[in-house]
């Protein structure tokens, strides 16, 4: 940065809120595909843990080493495989969400009261029946917080995925450090750190929505 | 208070276990120790069967083999002489409700969704079930409008207890299960709702199994009650005035208490009770009249009855003075009234904290009929031992521990 430069140049920011406006939609896209994958995939996983409790060791010891590859170095272990593309920050995104989702909807389910389960039991639940309408429904608090933090994470992660030219508010933060120009990086850095906060309201608010009952119960 | 077994109205199941062992764990062979030892009894239709005893007794262990929660490790469990080992798990649940502490309701259901879980899995259509959510609700003293949208969450616990009576009563089955449904909730509120249980009971006629570890609730609401000790032998099996009157072994005698004389009292109703002529005057008769009444019968005080036979009160015979004719202003003690239905605990109570130690027993209509001395009282509790029956006798005999058990 050139000294005496003022750190933040509006006149740049108003020539480029198209620009903003496309990374901030790329940055969304990346995050809601990686988090709606990453439900996917834990639900079906933690139902095969719920099922068999045995597994929940393997696949949640494999979903922590995930966790803990730095984002850099997973990106730069997929690129010769996946090369630059969008499967290849989906993988990286999608795996970072794994842990949370998966321990927050096992964890939800284990935390379901024994009186309770053993009254749907007692009155004919089949076991299916048991899952689907009273487990899971009532492990959607502990559900919903994991997913919370999952996106944050991810929307905090996808900064990077510009590095492997898949866009994003990355790109901004990017630009902004090749050419030492501060402008950029910030707009590209608080726009991250708002949209992390818009969406982790947005799931407070569709939590209260999904579980009215949840203020009541202790 | 004073109830003969069975009843209600028929349309519940008979239970029967027939030799029932329950050993827990994966050493289940015949020499680990029992939760469930050899058990036989068998519950008539439409009767309230209390399953009673210490914690770890396996009542309900016994209980839960009905439903199969839990599966016998020998012998069978009958539901009207069909083995529930041979039905289809799911089918049976549903024909039997189930009622636990605390309810065991669906924090994440209203009201409504909680009391229809079993029609809605039998597939009924919507309108009936609605409609049967709102009888329901009603039956069990829940405003509909008010309580259905609410959440378990929001109810207090004996709003939650009595939504869990709702639940299990759905699909209207021939059985239900309660595992000490009441234990959680405050003394006078448990008392309203074994009353409104025996009161549902009466009108629906369905076979109940009750478990309690509370002797006084087993003595109120069982038709009969199996008595259970650890290592899950039955002690007894009788009706509570037999089990009262002729406890089958000194740890039954123990369990029911010291004070099972006094217990007895409250299955018995004053009309059992033998009644002894009081002296008696009545209003508009002259005082002189009832004075040398009075004098000659020996007595401290007379029962002033009014133009309709009602007892107004006790009069000394410092209130005979006068010349005049009695009134009911003469009166100077409140009488002890009981009416005919009353238990004899109540009217013991009643005539103890009354000025004249004699209960003055009416007839459903006020009119009296007769006085009750505590001599009668008692008079009343050695005849309330029933008599011997030899088969039932016989029977509880083979249930109880072999001699020389604790």
């Amino acid at each position: 940065m050139t000294p005496g430069e003022p750190l933040i140049r509006w006149d740049w920011v108003l020539s480029h809120l198209g620009d903003v406006g496309q990374r901030l939609g790329e940055h969304l896209l990346l995050t809601g595909l990686a988090v709606g994958i990453g439900c996917l995939l834990s639900l079906v996983l933690a139902v095969q843990i719920i099922r068999r409790p045995r597994l929940y060791g393997p696949i949640l010891g494999a979903a922590g080493v995930l966790y803990t590859i730095p984002s850099l170095a997973l990106f730069a272990l997929l690129v010769p495989i996946t090369g630059l593309s969008l499967l290849t920050a989906q993988i990286g995104l999608v795996s970072y969400t794994l842990l949370f989702l998966i321990r927050n909807a096992v964890d939800g389910v284990r935390y379901v009261p024994a009186d309770v389960r053993e009254a749907a039991i007692a009155m004919g639940y089949t076991p299916r029946q048991l899952l689907w309408r009273v487990e899971l429904p009532l492990a959607l608090p502990v559900i919903i917080a994991g997913i919370r933090v999952a996106t944050v994470s991810t929307i905090g992660l996808t900064t990077v995925t510009a590095l492997i030219g898949q866009g994003g508010l990355g790109y901004f933060i990017l630009e902004g450090l090749q050419r030492f120009f501060s402008t950029p990086l910030i707009v590209g850095a608080v726009l991250s750190v708002a949209l992390a906060v818009l969406a982790d309201g947005a799931l407070v608010l569709v939590q209260r929505w999904a579980t009215p009952w949840a203020r009541w119960s202790a | 208070m004073a109830r003969g077994p069975g009843q209600a109205a028929g349309h519940g199941a008979a239970v029967e276990f027939e030799r029932v062992t329950k050993r827990f764990g994966r050493d289940a062979g015949p020499g680990a120790p029992a939760a469930v030892h050899d058990l036989s009894l068998r519950v008539p239709p439409g009767e309230i069967c209390v399953l009673v005893g210490p914690s770890g007794c396996g009542k309900t262990t016994s209980l839960r083999m009905v439903n199969r929660l839990v599966e016998p490790t020998e012998g069978r469990v009958l539901l009207d002489g069909q083995d529930v080992a041979q039905m289809e798990v799911t089918a049976l649940r549903r024909r039997i409700g189930y009622v636990i502490q605390q309810g065991g309701l669906f924090p994440h259901q209203t009201v409504a969704q909680n009391v229809a879980t079993v029609p809605r899995l039998l597939g009924w259509p919507e309108a009936r079930i609605r409609e049967r959510v709102d009888q329901l609700l009603t039956l069990v003293g829940l405003e509909p409008a008010r309580m259905r949208a609410r959440y378990p969450g929001q109810l207090s616990g004996g709003e939650r207890q009595r939504v869990g009576v709702a639940r299990a009563m759905a699909a209207e089955p021939p059985v239900m299960l309660m595992d000490e449904p009441f234990g959680a909730v405050d003394p006078i509120v448990r008392e309203r709702l074994q009353d409104e249980l025996l009161r549902l009971h009466q009108a629906l006629g369905t076979t109940i199994l009750f478990v309690t570890h509370d002797i006084d609730e087993a003595i109120k609401l069982g038709d009969r009650v199996a008595v259970l000790q650890e290592g899950g032998r039955l002690a007894q099996y009788a009706p509570p005035l037999e089990l009262l009157a002729r406890p089958a072994n000194e740890f039954v005698a123990r369990f029911v208490g010291a004070d099972r004389s006094l217990k007895r009292l409250a299955l018995v109703a004053v009309a059992d009770a033998p009644l002894a002529d009081l002296p008696i005057a009545r209003v508009g008769e002259p005082a002189s009249a009832a004075r040398a009444r009075l004098a000659a019968t020996g007595a401290a005080q007379l029962l002033l009855l009014d133009v309709a036979d009602r007892p107004l009160g006790w009069l000394p015979a410092a209130a005979l003075a006068s010349d005049g004719t009695l009134a009911a202003e003469d009166v100077r003690a409140v009488a002890a009234v009981l009416p005919p239905e009353l238990a004899l605990r109540d009217a013991l109570a009643r005539v103890l904290e009354s000025a004249v130690p004699t209960g003055v027993v009416v007839d459903t209509a006020g009119r009296y009929r007769g006085g009750l001395t505590l001599d009668a009282i008692a008079a009343a509790l050695r005849a309330a031992a029933p008599p011997l029956d030899p088969s039932g006798e016989a029977a509880a005999r083979d249930a109880a521990v072999p001699a020389g058990a604790p």
